[in-house]
């Protein structure tokens, strides 16, 4: 299979700040990639400079054979975006925005009407059709801008951050949606900060942080990078956290995790469920009250925290310096 | 292609801001109320005040608020601008193989619609307060077609101001900067003659100063034994006006898509 999106070197800065810092990625044609990594990794900035947003100080890419800065026009023909913030009029309806949309791709009057009916059905918005945008709740906005994305029916799709700020119940839904595009051929570049989203939808995964690819691989080969699984034991008591450390200490192959407040521990393993009886019988023996134990393969927070040295979900918190962004995004 | 292509996609951007015009009646009420508002106010304060000898000075002015609504009426198109390049959407146009030019000339073909309500309701105004056609009906025709035609004009130049400012809030302030003076320092409410010199001279190659004496003739407002003008754009008002709003459109007009593609740009 070809590389349909391919990137080498791509460099962005915003002042003091490295947006981009010499990144590459390939895309194979038909499948979906994720783009993980914490907020101010680069995530959007490369999915700016892909889809013809921004240009890049350094650096080139192609999108389908075509090249993103020799022939930007060329590429908006062949790609669909649905951005962070929902990209809709909120004055317009649902079908008014698709439609408008449609014709913007120039489908023709009567096609880009049709193909507006036609996903707001598939996105189950054919109720809230003909309301105006405001009355949306923020899925409904979201599968909306989704359904934009795919009113051309183009080869590739960018999604960033499509799930960013919906509750659990529409993150599912959007999943959902999600994979049925990719079973018709479409090539995906999502971002997501979300571990389990890039484990539910991607194919191939690549992690970024700081404005580069730190590793590459499907989400199985990252699991397997990090090496063995992971004994998690919950003790009853918190003032038997330093007997648990003790013990998992025993057996560990790395480094262990804690946290007190779950009461937790976490150690990697190598053993398996033969291991997993011995720890048990470890803890009876030393009189430490167990009350939940799990033993299961490495999760992708503990891939990145494993390839950064960071939490992926604790950096969430961590504030970026503000990248001069565009004007009065504050606002909404 | 590519002239073609623009104008589609501009076609499908005014038919958008017509629907938020529709949708968000705020802004009709004022694009309604304020002609209204202007032709009594005019009417009733200065109009009643000020006696021209031989005609009526209440239809001497309706041809300059015709001329005054419609430069301030471009103010729309800036402030519409300035407003959509706060909005999420212009993400979604950029990512569209739509016209880089279509967000601009979609604004500035709705802002036509605007001022054909606007000078609709002026002029029902008007006919109300004791203003009257006595021209042609073909010139009276020219008269709409010619505000028209410098309102759009006009307008251009509010796009680039409005893809210039931080906000809409600067641009109402910015433009009041530049219409004041441009109506004012005109024929608008006065006769250009009366003026001291600089502002006269000024005033008499001010092309508001033409189109509202184009009007005033086309009309047939002009008040018998009125002076000739003695020079030579409100001798030829209808061809200085023309020539003067194409101009601006043809300096105006790339300047704004320059600038429309080069503020998108910028995230």
């Amino acid at each position: 299979m070809k590389d349909i999106i391919q990137a080498t070197g791509l460099v962005k800065r915003y002042g003091e700040v490295v947006a981009l810092d010499g990144l590459d990625l390939s895309v194979r044609e038909g499948t979906i990639v994720a783009l993980l990594g914490p907020n101010g990794a680069g995530k959007t900035t490369a999915v700016s400079v892909l889809t013809t947003l921004i240009e890049p100080d350094e650096g080139s890419a192609t999108v389908a054979g075509v090249d993103v800065l020799k022939d930007p026009a060329e590429v908006r023909k062949l790609i669909g975006l649905s951005g962070q913030y929902a990209a809709v009029d909120k004055d317009l309806t649902g079908y008014e925005n698709l439609d408008m949309i449609g014709c913007l791709y120039h489908l023709g009057r009567k096609r880009a009407r049709s193909r507006a009916r036609e996903l707001l059905d598939r996105f189950d918005l054919a109720d809230a059709a003909d309301r105006p945008v405001k009355t949306y709740s923020g899925g409904m906005r979201r599968r909306l801008d989704l359904a934009g994305a795919l009113v051309a029916e183009s080869p590739v799709l960018f999604l960033d951050e499509p799930t960013t700020g919906l509750d659990l119940i529409s993150r599912r839904e959007l999943w959902r949606l999600i994979r049925t595009l990719v079973d018709q051929g479409t090539t995906l570049l999502l971002t997501t900060q979300y571990l389990e989203e890039a484990d539910r939808l991607a194919d191939d995964v690549l992690v970024i942080d700081k404005g580069k690819a730190i590793a590459h691989g499907t989400v199985d080969e990252l699991k397997d990078m990090v090496g063995g699984e992971r004994i998690e034991i919950k003790v009853a008591d918190r003032e038997d956290l330093p007997a648990a450390h003790e013990v998992l200490g025993r057996v560990a192959v790395g480094e262990l995790q804690g946290d007190e407040r779950s009461r937790t521990v976490v150690a990697p393993v190598t053993g398996g469920a033969r291991e997993l009886a011995g720890v048990l019988q470890l803890f009876e023996s030393n009189e430490v009250p167990v009350s939940e134990v799990v033993l299961r393969r490495p999760t992708l927070d503990d891939v990145f925290l494993a390839l950064t040295g960071a939490s992926a979900e604790s950096r969430e918190q961590t504030s970026e310096p503000a990248k001069p962004g565009r004007r009065g995004r504050g606002s909404r | 292609m590519n002239f073609l292509t623009a104008l589609g996609d501009g076609l499908v951007i005014a038919r958008r801001n017509l629907i938020k015009l529709k949708r968000v009646p705020d802004v009709l009420v004022f694009v309604l109320l304020s002609p209204i508002m202007f032709v009594l106010l005019f009417a009733y304060v200065f109009g009643s005040a000020i006696d021209i000898p031989g005609g009526s000075y209440r239809e001497f002015l309706m041809g300059g608020i015709f001329g005054q609504t419609v430069i301030f009426g471009a103010t729309f198109t800036g402030a519409g601008l300035a407003e959509d390049m706060q909005k999420g959407i212009i993400d979604r146009f950029r990512s569209l193989p739509m016209s880089r030019a279509a967000v601009v000339l979609g604004r500035t073909a709705s802002d036509v619609i605007y001022n054909v309500i606007t000078l609709t309701v002026m002029a029902i105004t008007g006919l109300i307060v004791g203003w009257r056609i006595r021209g042609s009906l073909l010139d009276a025709l020219a008269a709409f077609l010619l505000l028209l035609l410098f309102a759009y004009s006009v307008s251009w130049v509010m796009a680039l101001l409005g893809l210039s400012v931080p906000s809409p809030e600067v641009l109402n302030n910015a433009s009041f900067i530049v219409i004041f003076p441009l109506t004012f320092i005109a024929n608008t409410f006065v006769p250009a003659e009366s003026l001291p010199t600089v502002l006269r001279v000024f005033a008499e190659w001010n092309p508001i100063s033409s189109l509202v004496q184009a009007v005033r003739e086309l009309f047939g407002n002009i008040p018998p034994g009125a002076p000739e003008p003695a020079s030579w754009p409100l001798q030829n008002p209808v061809i200085y006006t023309v020539l003067c709003a194409c101009l601006i459109i043809a300096i105006f007009a790339p300047l704004a898509v320059r600038r429309y593609v080069r503020v998108a740009k910028k995230s």
